[in-house]
């Protein structure tokens, strides 16, 4: 009976303790730097490798570097990349006309990028991509790397 | 009052927890028949988030596969993706080099921590704490931020490839995994007086969803659930794979059964884990990260095997059958967390309701991978 009435009491008081050190722990917790930032106001540094959707490379001329070898779209495991393209008469290369990402089905795996053997291909740092619209999903490559171009100082 | 001595003439009712519930962590349902309080009888109703990943893997080849792999049990992305490119390699009989490995191995431990760190914080929130996932997420972010500069990803990992790894490491990486190493283990004695000592925690938790040793064998419950029974099996040690026989570490068995059982069990995973993390640093050889030859399009010769890894819910397996084609003729995925569910049914009756949830919490349940 005493023994009982004895743990039972060192359970309350201990119980009480660990209680304490708990709201003592989050105390002093809340005296630190925030670890998070306010973040439309300020953005953290993406890491050199980010992988966001794709995006064509210009060679110096400003040209897509694509050359239409189809070995992305062929990589792709959801069918979302659609490449064509013709060689015009004086140039050592076919040129894409047509390339065309389809990101409401791509799973950012990257093997598209792994598989162009012509350095053509590169992740975007674009991460805001919300939107309400479906269709802003179909992203027309060549038109992004024209405006990139015309943005460009 | 026990329920079996009046429960058999006494009124029940239906009690549907799910799809939508906040403590079943994805859509499962469960129908409990309830006899006021005490749970006469729960049926776990699942596939809401079937894939098909298994048919999926059948009609694509195999590199194509490689981002469903990390999508199965998307917590633990990394160790899934594992399972499925070692598969393969041991089909095709392509041989990594070491430095591959031994990247593959601290990714993948760090993978194991942030998923024990993320189901800690869930767990503690399906009891009724906030505060602790606050501070799980916090350490979380860490190694996000680590495998993010490695693997241009933060959650669904698409690192792995047949024959090695798609990027090498960097001395920011290892830099910045030791000083992780550092402060996870500062932060160890921190959650302990802020958690494992809690008294409400501990009530909660101790004599609670208590599995036996028995069960477990018998619905195949394998990782933290039957460590956390008593049995000491871990596939990193029953049957080495990848360099893992290189490495000290031990594996943490609490025999009670018990909610708290598990929790310690996966608590002291977090500790080895980041021991074989740091001594997989210290060891790291120098060479290529991707092995020669790997052919483009992979045709392994007919044949099938089986090859399985310790993901953070237990032991994940992949059968690959090959007719010589570029695709599967068979690939078939044995989750960890659907034999882990399975036992919930013989084991929750007769319980509180909320001490049910804190079973199913502390069972670590990813839905889409019981789903897939």
């Amino acid at each position: 009976m005493k023994s009982d009435l004895r743990s039972y009491l060192k359970e309350i008081i201990g119980g009480s303790i660990s209680l304490l050190t708990g709201m003592w722990i989050t105390l002093r917790q809340s005296f630190r730097k925030p670890v998070t930032v306010s973040y439309p106001y300020r953005t953290l540094k993406l890491p050199e490798r980010f992988r966001g959707h794709i995006e064509l490379k210009a060679d110096e001329q400003g040209w897509a570097k694509c050359v239409v070898c189809m070995a992305c779209q062929k990589a792709c495991p959801s069918f979302c990349i659609k490449v064509n393209g013709y060689k015009p008469a004086g140039m050592p290369r076919k040129v894409a006309t047509i390339y065309i990402l389809d990101f409401t089905t791509c799973s950012l795996c990257g093997l598209c990028v792994e598989s162009c053997r012509f350095d053509a291909l590169m992740f975007s740092r674009e991460y805001n991509l919300a939107s309400f619209r479906k269709e802003d999903y179909v992203m027309d490559m060549l038109e992004r790397l024209r405006r990139r171009r015309i943005c460009r100082p | 009052m026990s329920i079996d001595d009046q429960s058999i003439h006494a009124e029940t009712f239906i009690l549907n927890l799910g799809p939508q519930h906040p403590a079943t962590h994805g859509v499962l349902r469960i129908k409990l028949t309830m006899d006021g309080e005490y749970i006469v009888d729960a049926e776990p109703v699942i596939g809401y988030g079937h894939r098909m990943h298994e048919k999926m893997g059948e009609n694509r080849s195999y590199a194509k596969f490689l981002p469903n792999a990390s999508r199965m049990d998307y917590v633990g992305a990394l160790l899934n993706t594992h399972c499925h490119v070692a598969a393969v390699e041991r089909l095709a009989g392509i041989t990594v080099p070491e430095r591959a490995e031994f990247i593959r191995v601290i990714t993948a431990e760090l993978n194991r921590v942030s998923s024990h760190l993320l189901w800690m914080g869930a767990f503690l929130v399906d009891l009724g704490a906030f505060t602790p996932l606050l501070y799980t997420f916090d350490d979380r972010e860490d190694i996000l931020d680590l495998l993010e500069s490695i693997t241009g990803s933060r959650l669904t990992y698409c690192y792995y490839r047949f024959g090695g790894v798609c990027n090498d490491i960097d001395d920011d990486f290892i830099a910045g995994t030791r000083s992780f190493i550092e402060r996870m283990r500062s932060r160890m004695p921190m959650y302990h007086s802020l958690v494992t000592e809690n008294i409400i925690f501990r009530k909660r938790c101790e004599g609670i969803g208590g599995v036996p040793a028995e069960t477990c064998r018998r619905y195949g419950a394998t990782g933290p659930v039957l460590r956390g029974s008593g049995v000491c099996y871990d596939v990193r040690r029953n049957e080495p794979y990848s360099v893992y026989p290189l490495f000290d570490f031990s594996v943490p068995v609490y025999p009670e059964g018990d909610c708290m059982a598990r929790y310690r069990v996966r608590m002291d995973e977090i500790v080895e884990s980041l021991r074989i993390v740091e001594q997989a640093l210290e060891r790291i050889p120098a060479g290529p990260v991707m092995a020669e030859k790997v052919p483009l399009i992979l045709k392994p010769a007919r044949g099938e095997c089986y090859f399985n890894v310790e993901a953070a819910r237990g032991s994940f397996g992949m059968r690959i059958v090959s007719d010589g084609l570029d695709a599967p003729y068979r690939l078939k995925v044995r989750s960890p967390c659907f034999s882990n569910f399975s036992l919930f049914r013989e084991c929750v009756r007769g319980t509180l309701l909320a001490d049910a949830l804190a079973f199913l919490g502390s069972l670590d349940l990813v839905i889409p991978e019981i789903d897939r």
